[in-house]
């Protein structure tokens, strides 16, 4: 690990003046300290900010908020996360371990980084750790990579679980940084590769993230996580639907519905969401509905089974919340 | 190899120990001694080379405080130490282990404060003023914590590399409310990998101590 410095705040204001100048926010570690490690990360300067006051959950009327420096244990087991919102709680708890998620802050997992192992290979091509360098995965091991939103510089997936279920419930973002707060869609929070892969999200330098707001919905109560993966807990998706229905009788009034593990971002499937506006709960349907989830989608040598397995796993977790699974 | 090889460990001076060295502290004495730990964890971190310098220093160490096992002790570190490496490495609690050293295999596991953790993934300055359980701080004398006691009856390991971390897991699984039947235990302790797929006995261990406790 390089040298840094390190500094402990007490306020936003001497947190967001210590980054704008340069130095990293750190929160739990898990993905900073293990990418310093490898050297694939080197900041000179870290800022902890755990002493920071945002790492409250509440309810205000039927929106769940969330500090950003909340636990994902802590958010996942909390009582008004359970009432309000409870696929945000089963996306939590589907990722990483319980230690990891003791750790590791909301916010930290919106900007964790992705998982191909070209990125931590320091003698391998990656423009997303070295712009420029080429992408190692397109010719080589892309089985765990995306088939959406990929660009001919970087084909790798977003890693979060919990960003699949906010970006399906809609939910918001606060930041504050050097020139004041604003807040947008976590949906926004992703940029697509293109050409400039190393740039991730659309944070401006300095910008802290403040809290998550999750809108309550007649849809949140009926709602899943479902994560496809190699073993049976304690691994990233393959691939991961969040779903949200809500119906009247057998039919559905609206859906959310956002999958994971297949895109180069978190992923909206706003076609899958009209296609099921109006249809009955039934299997016929998530199956009409979850076959434009392929739409644009673009297969490497060896993800193929992706374009198989995510139609398929939109169904099953459209079943779960239904009922009928 | 490990960090610690790597890095030239400046040590400005060795260990200090605050309080009779050996002795066992009550944790009433430790927070008097050390202001208290709301207190401690509030005062900020000085470092020998603070943030506000210009460009990264070459190697700065800085002084933290950690209570562990319920002995206070203070210590000069670098920056970059992991609370793994400095449990390990500086007080020479070796019962914790490096597996991965990635957050991957849980065999580093300890609590801080009460919650289970990878210690493997977090630097020990970070952790200025915390209260750290090890698996060295489980046993009351020649008295076994229940849950070691379980894994012995029921064969929770075979090379035994991965348990402590297990235990330390265990420990923690059982006091979330999360050991109430196999399956839950199955998922609650998946963050810990056993090379020997000892799980079974892992499994029927946790399940006994959850029920003797
Ligand atoms: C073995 C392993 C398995 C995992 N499995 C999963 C999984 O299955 N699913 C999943 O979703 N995740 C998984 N993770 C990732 C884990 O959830 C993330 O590492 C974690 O959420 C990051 O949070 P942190 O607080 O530790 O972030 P840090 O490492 O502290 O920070 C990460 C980044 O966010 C920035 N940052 C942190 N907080 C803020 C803030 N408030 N404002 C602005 N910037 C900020 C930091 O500067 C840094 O760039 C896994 C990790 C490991 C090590
Ligand atoms: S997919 Fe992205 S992260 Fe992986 S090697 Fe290519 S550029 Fe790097
Ligand atoms: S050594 Fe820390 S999780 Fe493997
Ligand atoms: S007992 Fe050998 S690794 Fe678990």
């Amino acid at each position: 690990m390089l040298p840094f410095s390190f500094e402990k705040v007490r306020t936003e204001q001497d947190a967001i003046r210590a980054a704008a100048a340069g130095a990293r926010y750190i929160a739990g570690g898990t993905t900073l300290i293990d990418l310093m490690r490898d050297e694939v990360e080197r900041p000179e300067r870290l800022v902890d900010i755990n002493a920071l006051p945002m790492a409250d959950i509440r309810a205000d009327g039927s929106d769940l908020v969330i500090g950003a420096l909340a636990r994902m244990s802590d958010v996942a087991a909390h009582p008004e996360t359970k009432r309000l919102q409870p696929l945000i709680a089963e996306s939590l708890i589907e990722g990483a371990s319980p230690q990891l998620r003791n750790m590791a802050s909301m916010g930290g997992n919106l900007l964790q980084r992705v998982r191909c192992p070209y990125f931590r290979m320091l003698d391998a091509a990656c423009n997303k750790r070295d712009p420029g360098s080429g992408c190692s995965a397109i010719e080589g091991l892309n089985a765990g990579h995306a088939i959406l939103g990929t660009s001919d510089h970087c084909v790798a997936t977003h890693p979060s679980d919990v960003a699949v279920a906010l970006v399906a419930l809609g939910a918001t973002m606060r930041v504050r940084g050097p020139q004041g707060e604003r807040t947008f869609p976590v949906e926004e929070l992703f940029r697509l590769p293109g050409d400039t892969p190393h740039l991730e999200h659309t944070l401006r330098p300095g910008e802290l993230i403040v809290e998550i707001r999750v809108p309550g919905g007649p849809y949140a109560r009926q709602a899943r996580y479902l994560k496809v993966r190699d073993r049976a807990s304690y691994e990233f998706a393959l691939v991961s639907a969040a779903v949200a229905l809500e119906t009247e009788g057998d039919t559905i009034r609206q859906a959310r519905v956002a999958v994971g593990g297949v895109g180069t971002r978190p992923w909206r499937m706003r076609a899958v969401e009209e296609a099921l506006r109006g249809k009955a709960t039934d299997r016929n349907a998530f199956e009409a509905a979850a076959h434009l989830a392929l739409e644009g989608t673009r297969p490497l040598s060896h993800n193929h089974y992706k374009v198989e397995l995510l139609p398929r796993t939109i169904v099953r977790a459209l079943e779960m919340a239904g009922g009928t699974a | 190899m490990s960090d610690h090889d790597r890095i030239p460990l400046r040590q400005a001076r060795p260990m200090a120990e605050k309080g009779a060295a050996g002795s066992r502290l009550s944790r009433r004495s430790v927070l008097q001694m050390a202001g208290g730990a709301a207190s401690l964890a509030a005062a900020s971190v000085a470092t020998t080379q603070t943030a506000s310098s210009d460009g990264p220093p070459a190697t700065s160490t800085t002084r933290v405080r950690l209570v562990v096992n319920g002995s206070a002790r203070e210590l000069e570190l670098d920056l970059r130490q992991s609370l793994l490496d400095v449990l390990r490495e500086r007080l020479d609690l070796t019962g914790t282990k490096k597996g991965c050293n990635q957050g991957a295999c849980g065999a580093c596991t300890v609590l801080v404060n009460g919650r289970r953790v990878t210690s493997c993934l977090t630097l020990a300055v970070m952790h200025d003023g915390a209260e750290i359980t090890t698996i060295e701080g489980l046993a009351r004398g020649d008295e076994l914590h229940p849950l070691q006691a379980a894994f012995i009856e029921h064969d929770g390991f075979q090379c035994g590399f991965c348990t402590p971390g297990q235990i330390m897991s265990g420990v923690a699984c059982i006091a979330e409310g999360h050991a109430t039947s196999p399956e839950q235990i199955q998922f609650w302790m998946s963050g810990n990998i056993c090379r020997c797929a000892a799980y079974p006995g892992i499994v029927a261990a946790v399940a006994d101590a959850a029920g003797r406790t």
